[in-house]
């Protein structure tokens, strides 16, 4: 039997490990400190590659991300008139302006705006008659009034948020109340003259 | 006493699935089975001569077959058999752009409403369409199929047994009944509206052989459009529609792998490092 | 409760003794699965699987709440939600095959474990509770992974669930309405499904329970070891960090080599192709099979086939669940004072050339296609695993004379007790 004593002593008592090689000296402490940092590194790394999926996963899937283009006809609104669409599930308002609502928006000045825009930043070169917005009131996300017939359009002749009384005009800018910011024109193209796609 | 009824209990249990074992081995002894011809003659699913593209570990779809697959689906397939998983969408995988399959959906028609009264029309379909069925419903494909409904086909590769293999077998396995068979089994019959195939689980199926000629299907690259052909490419397409993720798979799993290998050899190696101070070292005589 | 030598964890800043003081749950991490557990010192591979099925229940609880975000319990949307899943959802694919191979890995774990525990009969006294407590663990997880199963509502699912509660309709009176209730309609359909889905998401948390009961059962006496022989002195037991974390984080490498690779090559061929058939109420698949990891109980149920006195039906249920039951009275069947296998020659005889084939025997005639063959196999098969667990394990120890055990767990490890210098404290004989 060989004397196995030596190699076999460990300090259970503070779990290191008392070498009587003494060729393994300071090296061997480092060695093995260098390995324990690796494995634990990798196990580190592997854990944070795994969180990734496990986030993303929550972001929107594919077929979410497919809706996010929507084509409105905007042939068969009359000046005057609005209709509600969808995008992105959320309430679309696509608005043909009379010259006098046009009127009312250009004679405002825009430097007296809280978001300061006029209705030529807000609409497409050659359609200065069709108002692009989200039906989503920039305070809160409540549905504006005003797009249907009838509805109550505010003071300023546009849309009425009747959550907490935001009031916007014929251009969709925000006037009164607490919403920050205008309401927000989404990013569309006119894909012939009668149609619009938006997202 | 627990050992005791333990002991009982097993020996009843013992006896009574002897009695079963018994009884079962007498009628096996006695009664004869006699082979049937799904038996006898039923084939195994075969792959192509030249293997599949997607297959193994290093796998990867060949996109000219999957675009030729896609226009065998649209032009046999789907005048029987929806897709209701696939959206044309998806098509982008077969390395179509965004206007190109906005203009491939809309040759489809999909049932729609009418924006004006609200009625059930047909409309052209968008990329986010699903491949629509043929039929309104269930009852509908059974009555037009002389009762047997066709199977929507967009997990048809992974819902059979070797789904690739049997799929590409079924459609290019078509034959008469061979003179062997009529032989053994006189009473074999192909009833009427049935079609003989070995590759079919009971020899007799309800699906007419789809494709029954070369040149069908007129391909759009140069390929021969031979019947094999044919459903070699149609079946790497329906293998795509039933996992369109399975080239990603395999190419997550790589890196994934060769990681954790390096991982281990560094956790043995750490282990090794820990332990080699309480293992007894090696005897020295 | 642990041995004299533990060492004692001693908070090392302010903020640490200040946790200490409020919630000791650093102490009690210490003491379970730190330095403060020793732990015999000659664990052998067979040891991980406690720690791996561990692990396995996290995963399927972290990939089951993440799918549980994406599908929808519900028979008309169960199935195409599922492929939602598979198809659309960031990462989908990999999660759900995550999660059904995430079982079966768990099974294996599971058996491996269970297996080690037979083999060295860990579950013998002082240890008796450790082992029924895990057997509940293993009647929860089968439990579990058969209702997860019918989730993704395919052809397997939907059939496996009426199959599975026509069991209990074999009990004499009771059982059609046991059956109706349990299914909440006279076939599987929203209600099954809603219900099982709740019990599928509610059960893994009550597993988790009896885990840590299980593993506080197991501080008590202390972890068994390959010679059955207790631990006697300091010399037996190395601290559990870093001796242990470190051979259990290898064998966790190992297992997620072969885990990953069933889910990235694949990651199908443990499942059944007629689970991507929806569940259609009106046609029956050709051969209605579990999953891999019931096939050895499929087959006892299948083996009772002749009406003595009860109907075959009932004694195969009988059959089936006391297949798993009598583990509930293993503790006090085998009376043989020597735990280990290694050094009982005619246990080892009757494990290994009676047991393990028997077993694996069951197993695969409960996977196969019925035939006359796996049939009279499955009924042999079944026979021997009631003769060993009832009738020959209590028997043995009358007959069987049990080889030299050494002296203490250090003499195993180094073929001589005295050699033994591990601590300053409690070196024994020199």
């Amino acid at each position: 039997m060989a004397d196995t004593s030596g190699t076999a002593t460990a300090d259970t008592a503070t779990g290191t490990v008392a070498h009587d090689d003494a060729a393994a000296g300071g090296d061997g402490v480092r060695r093995r400190d260098f390995i324990n940092i690796a494995a634990l590194s990798a196990a580190g790394v592997g854990g944070a590659a795994v969180i990734y999926p496990l986030v993303t996963q929550m972001a929107p899937s594919a077929d979410v991300l497919a809706e996010s283009s929507t084509d409105v006809d905007v042939s068969a609104i009359e000046p005057g008139q609005a209709i509600k669409a969808v995008f992105r599930k959320q309430p679309l308002f696509v608005r043909r302006l009379t010259p006098e609502e046009i009127k009312a928006a250009n004679d405002t000045p825009t430097d007296s705006l809280r978001d300061a825009e006029s209705l030529a930043d807000r609409t497409k070169e050659g359609h200065g008659d069709l108002l692009v917005t989200m039906g989503v009131c920039t305070h809160l996300g409540c549905v504006p009034l005003g797009a249907a017939e009838g509805e109550n359009q505010g003071e300023f002749g546009g849309y009425f948020c009747p959550c907490h009384g935001s009031q916007f005009d014929t251009a969709g800018r925000i006037r009164k109340g607490p919403a920050p910011t205008n309401l927000e024109v989404p990013d569309y193209e006119f894909t012939s003259d009668t149609t619009i796609r938006v997202g | 006493m627990v050992r005791l009824l333990a002991i009982g209990a097993g020996l009843l249990f013992t006896l009574v699935v002897m009695i079963s074992f018994v009884a079962d081995a007498y009628n096996a002894a006695t009664t004869d089975t006699p082979e049937t011809a799904e038996y006898v003659f039923h084939e195994e699913a075969r792959s192509p001569d030249g293997g599949w593209s997607f297959n193994g570990p290093l796998g990867k779809w060949d996109i000219a077959q999957l675009q030729r697959g896609y226009k065998v689906y649209k032009e046999v397939c789907s005048a029987c058999h929806g897709m209701k998983f696939v959206a044309f969408r998806n098509l982008a995988d077969l390395g179509y752009t965004e206007n190109q399959i906005r203009a491939e959906a809309a040759t489809w028609q999909v049932p729609g409403i009418d924006p004006a009264t609200g009625e059930a029309t047909m409309r052209a379909a968008e990329p986010t369409d699903y491949i629509p069925s043929p039929y309104p419903n269930d009852v509908a494909a059974a009555a037009a199929n002389n009762n047997a409904i066709p199977p929507d086909l967009s997990l048809i590769t992974k819902a059979r047994h070797h789904g690739t293999d049997y799929v590409y077998s079924l459609l290019s396995g078509y034959q008469p009944i061979p003179n062997e068979l009529k032989a053994e089994f006189p009473e074999f019959k192909t009833p009427a509206g049935l079609y003989y195939n070995p590759y079919f689980q009971y020899l007799n199926i309800a699906m007419a052989p789809p494709l029954t000629s070369s040149g069908q299907v007129t391909y759009d690259d140069d390929t021969e459009s031979t019947i094999p052909q044919m459903a070699e490419d149609v079946t790497a397409f329906l293998t795509w529609s039933a996992e369109p993720t399975l080239v990603k798979r395999k190419q997550t799993g790589w890196p994934v792998l060769i990681f954790l290998l390096f991982a281990t050899i560094l956790a043995w190696m750490a282990k090794q490092q820990i332990w080699s101070a309480v293992k007894p070292a090696k005897r020295k005589d | 409760m642990s041995f004299p030598w533990a060492k004692q964890y001693s908070p090392g800043n302010d903020f640490t003794k200040w946790v200490d003081e409020k919630l000791p749950l650093p102490r009690l991490v210490y003491n379970a699965v730190g330095a403060g557990y020793p732990v015999p010192r000659n664990l052998s591979y067979m040891w991980n699987f406690g720690v791996l099925a561990g692990f396995c229940l996290v995963l399927q609880i972290v990939t089951g709440v993440i799918l549980a975000m994406h599908y929808a319990p519900n028979a008309l949307v169960a199935f195409s939600s599922t492929e939602h899943i598979m198809r659309d959802v960031n990462w989908g694919w990999m999660l759900r095959y995550a999660h059904a191979n995430g079982a079966s890995f768990f099974f294996l774990v599971l058996y491996l474990h269970i297996f080690r525990g037979l083999y060295y009969s860990s579950y013998k006294a002082p240890r008796e509770m450790i082992w029924l407590l895990g057997v509940v663990i293993f009647l929860l997880v089968m439990a579990t992974a058969f209702m997860g199963y019918v989730l993704p509502w395919g052809q397997m699912s939907f059939w496996g669930a009426k199959v599975i509660t026509g069991l209990f309709g074999a009990i004499p009176l009771v059982g059609e309405p046991i059956q109706i209730w349990l299914l909440g309609g006279y076939a599987p359909d929203n209600a099954a499904l809603n219900r099982f889905f709740s019990l599928h998401f509610l059960l893994p948390f009550v597993t988790a329970g009896v885990i840590i009961l299980h593993i506080w059962s197991l501080h008590i006496p202390g972890s068994s070891n390959p010679t059955g022989v207790e631990v006697k002195s300091e010399s037996d037991t190395v601290p559990f960090h870093p001796y242990y974390t470190a051979k259990d984080g290898f064998g966790l490498g190992v297992f997620l080599i072969a885990y990953m690779a069933m889910v990235f090559f694949l990651p199908n061929y443990l499942g059944h192709a007629d689970n991507y058939i929806e569940a259609n109420p009106l046609a029956t698949p050709a051969n209605i099979v579990p999953e891999w990891y019931f096939w050895p109980f499929y087959a006892i149920l299948r083996a009772f086939t002749f009406d003595f006195i009860l109907p075959a039906k009932l004694w195969g249920v009988i059959g089936m669940f006391s297949s798993i039951l009598l583990w509930f009275i293993l503790p006090w069947l085998d009376r043989s004072p020597v735990r280990s296998g290694h050094y009982r020659p005619l246990f080892r005889k009757f494990f290994w050339f009676g047991l393990i084939p028997c077993i694996l025997v069951l197993g695969y005639c409960g996977g196969a296609h019925l035939s006359t063959f796996t049939i009279l196999a499955s009924q042999i098969a079944t026979a021997y695993y009631f003769l060993h667990f009832l009738v020959i394990l209590p028997l043995l120890s009358s007959f069987e004379k049990p080889e030299p055990l050494p002296y203490s767990i250090t003499e195993a490890v180094l073929g001589s007790d005295k050699k033994a210098v591990l601590g300053e404290n409690t070196s024994p004989a020199v």
